[in-house]
């Protein structure tokens, strides 16, 4: 599909010059599929984000890199150095037109090279400067490394991820710290942009990716911890506070396995749909079919209690599949989602119904690719995909010869001379 | 910074309960939005989520700075009373299992006739839409259907736990996508309905593991914490009880500087070890290697040794670790301590993402907000407000 008119979207009027790398794609991902005109830069050859697997049948090159074209959709992209003299002063050029300059360099690089966020604002007043970095711009921490499993375990979660006879985990595969924290680049953004109109003044959002999977508790960790400080919740620990046993999260199913459990709120009584179906099935028990589900002391029922209802629980998901639970999950309110696999959520008919699979076009590959589409329905102005990932410089010409005016001629030098 | 809050002179309302509603409208909160919960008395116990069960009404997460007004809508009065509560927003969030407001008369189309460019914002988990619209679930089912278990774990052993992890991502888009509505209402002067599901958000992090299958159709597996272009890699094991460090190194540069803080610069040479790709194959015995090292050291001093020597390092922190010892954190001012009625003061974290003056107050007691928004806001009268109290429309 090609790049999509100017029809108003949630930012059409502003512009943002991209010049993260994998730490940082996803934030102008984000602004341009919401409609601002964004720009990639990367240093001549490309960006080292595009050696990042899988590939385009698992051919590496980087004009074939999925992770790189998943994450910079809607992006037009360049070239350039803006260690080199002429790299910068094109660089500035460019300032001049944008609204938003997003990076993730190391703290102090902009710096030297005289890029930091006053003389962008000399240069173009108002520019909003985002800026992530694995601990931020300030602190004991400000020059350390990071990578996604070194984030995660300085965030918290990680400790409440895995079995409590091997290492804590992290996600598996692409950079799961690096996505919130561009989320959050993209917030800021927003944010100061929101503000800009009734200051005039714009600011740099300081994105520590430490501090983005802090704010993360999915296992209220931190609440537990505030009510009695000693109580850290261990890896592999099923159990809600207080709670007389220990309850399943995940259990098996005929072709994989569901997310459920017995555990919640009382009041809910969230398990009785569940049980409903069991009964309907004859796959209840006694002991079920009298158990009073709406009880205020649920949470305090003893192990054999709980043995005994996700024993029959456990034998009635073994006979069903993820689909057909997920069908009656649906069909009968009950709160239980299979653990999908990437085969799954493509054959889920909610998605297809929502119109979430949008085919882009890759002409330099000859096909179009299914992409995940909008991260919303907003009547509006919808956020979409108007065109796939750049190729390397692809824009030059459009932008450096027909925006700012230099010549073909000069273009071949700075291509010779490594600036673009 | 000039002192005037970013969101001085929003208004939001909120009709929501555990965490994915909250936390939206906390970030605009946060930043000078003035938030108000519709609540009723009996609805209360499921706000703002969070541990234990019935427990009495203490803090809650993400209602720092929020009002509360209590307000039973089943009524004709009360209902009337919360369309003009909504009304008086420029933004609405409600994250309500799906249709139940519209039923009851408080959607998107009952609010447009009273405020046209009203900002609606529905989350659920599936969106309000299609054959699975409205469905309610949970966030720890819904980080599973959005395929974060599958891949997270070992590959010899089921599926993985990652807590309500979606729980965490989709409020980010509902607050872009709040952010983008009122840019775009300051332009044009519309509003409009943001239907967001928790799944579509949560895709949104899988994207390049959903390209690998829907163009090779291959089915992305947990991998435990192995990364296929780096070594080390993974949670090492340090001094103490459950004490862990997490190691990364992808470059040369970065092995001969591992090697060296390690004790053995020699190593960096081993046959075995001297290219990524006979590490990887000779990842196990790598490990067992490090282990050994990491092993009569405390993670703190794993961490601040291989930082020194430019390799990725970091302590996998408790929620303690965190609060009490993180340096960074402390610098940075991370943490904030609310007041609260209890005797526990509850420690919750601000949005870090930009430097601001923030304002933390303490949650909101049922219906604290009542006479400011009432009064104050809709103009009613102490005697009006009676009546309604005697009626049981204001709880």
């Amino acid at each position: 599909m090609p790049a999509d008119d100017k029809t108003e979207t949630m930012l059409s009027p502003y512009r943002a010059l991209d010049l993260t790398d994998e730490k940082g794609l996803l934030c102008g991902k984000i602004l341009g599929d919401m409609g601002a005109d964004v720009i990639k830069l990367e240093k001549p050859g490309g960006d080292a984000a595009r050696s990042i697997g899988p590939y385009y049948h698992d051919e590496p090159h980087p004009e074939k890199s999925l992770f790189w074209f998943s994450l910079n959709t809607s992006k037009r992209g360049i070239t350039l150095d803006i260690e080199t003299a002429d790299g910068r002063e094109i660089f500035k050029k460019l300032v001049k037109t944008a609204d938003f300059v997003i990076e993730s360099f190391p703290p102090g690089y902009l710096d030297k090279l005289g890029l930091d966020y006053t003389s962008l604002n000399k240069i173009k007043p108002g520019i909003i400067l985002v800026s992530i970095t694995p601990f931020g711009q300030t602190g004991p921490y400000r020059d350390y490394k990071t990578s996604d499993i070194v984030a995660w375990a300085l965030s918290g979660e990680m400790s409440g991820w895995g079995d409590i006879d091997r290492p804590p985990v992290r996600i598996s595969h692409h950079s799961q710290s690096y996505l919130n924290a561009a989320a959050d680049g993209a917030i800021g953004a927003l944010v100061a942009l929101n503000q800009r109109w009734s200051t005039g003044k714009g600011q740099q959002i300081d994105v520590s990716i430490q501090e983005a999977l802090s704010i993360m508790d999915g296992d209220n960790r931190n609440p537990a911890w505030s009510r009695n400080p000693g109580t850290v919740r261990k890896r592999g620990e099923p159990a809600m506070a207080g709670a007389g046993h220990r309850t399943t999260r995940l259990f098996a199913c005929k072709d994989g396995y569901v997310s459920w459990s017995h555990g919640g709120v009382s009041v809910l009584a969230p398990s009785l749909p569940l049980i409903k179906w069991m009964q309907a099935e004859g796959m209840s028990n006694e002991f079920l079919d009298n158990f009073d589900w709406s009880r205020p002391d649920f949470g305090a029922i003893s192990q054999e209690e709980m043995d005994n209802i996700e024993g029959a629980t456990a034998k009635f998901f073994m006979t069903k599949t993820k689909a057909e639970l997920l069908e009656g999950a649906i069909k009968r309110d009950v709160m239980l989602y299979p653990v999908a696999t990437t085969a799954d959520m493509f054959d889920d008919v909610q998605l297809k119904a929502r119109g979430f699979w949008v085919e882009v076009e890759h002409p330099e590959l000859g096909v179009t690719i299914t992409y995940p589409g909008a991260f919303g329905l907003c009547s509006e102005t919808p956020p979409k995909i108007s065109r796939r990932a750049p190729l390397i410089g692809e824009h030059n010409r459009e932008i450096y010869e027909g925006e700012l005016g230099i010549t073909k001629e000069k273009l071949a030098v700075l291509k010779e001379a490594g600036v673009i | 910074m000039t002192g005037k809050r970013l969101f001085e002179g929003i208004r939001t309302v909120e009709v929501t309960g555990h965490v994915t509603g909250p936390v939206t409208t906390q970030l605009l909160a946060d930043c000078g939005a003035e938030a108000i919960q519709i609540e009723t008395g009996s609805r209360r116990g499921l706000m703002g989520g969070g541990a234990g069960f019935g427990r009495p009404q203490v803090q809650r997460k993400n209602t720092s700075g929020k009002l509360s007004v209590s307000i039973n809508f089943i009524s004709p009065k009360g209902l009337e009373l919360a369309r003009r509560v909504i009304a008086s927003a420029d933004v609405f969030v409600e994250n309500m299992a799906g249709g139940v407001l519209t039923r009851r008369g408080l959607g998107y189309e009952d609010i447009r006739k009273i405020k046209p460019d009203i900002i609606y914002l529905a989350t659920c988990m599936q969106g309000q839409t299609g054959p699975h619209g409205k469905h309610a679930a949970s966030g720890h089912k819904l980080s599973a259907l959005a395929g974060f278990n599958h891949i997270t774990g070992w590959p010899d052993r089921e599926p993985g736990w990652v807590g309500t992890y979606t729980d965490f991502v989709a409020p980010r888009y509902n607050i872009l996508a709040i952010l983008g509505a009122l840019e775009y209402r300051r332009r044009t002067g519309k509003g409009q309905f943001l239907d967001m599901s928790q799944y579509e958000p949560g895709l949104q992090f899988m994207a390049p593991a959903i390209l690998d299958y829907t163009v090779n159709r291959r089915v992305a597996n947990r991998e435990g914490n192995r990364c296929s272009y780096a070594a080390p890699h993974n949670a090492y094991r340090c001094q103490g009880e459950d004490r862990w460090c997490a190691i990364a190194v992808f470059t040369d540069e970065e092995w001969r500087s591992f090697c060296k803080a390690f004790g053995k610069p020699e190593m960096a040479n081993d046959t075995r070890f001297a290219t990524l790709l006979a590490r990887k194959e000779n990842e196990e015995e790598l490990d067992r290697a490090v282990n050994e090292w990491t092993g009569s050291r405390t993670a703190e001093e794993v961490m601040s040794v291989m930082q020194a020597a430019g390799v990725a390092a970091g302590v996998v922190e408790t929620v303690q670790d965190q609060v009490e010892k993180d340096p960074q954190l402390k610098a940075r001012q991370f943490f904030w301590e609310l007041e609260s009625p209890e005797p526990n003061k509850y420690v919750n974290s601000p949005p870090p993402y930009y430097r601001l003056a923030i304002r933390v107050r303490q949650g909101p007691q049922l219906g604290d907000g009542n006479n400011y928004v009432f009064k104050d806001i809709l103009g009613m009268s102490d005697d009006e407000i009676a009546g309604l109290v005697k009626e049981g429309v204001i709880a």
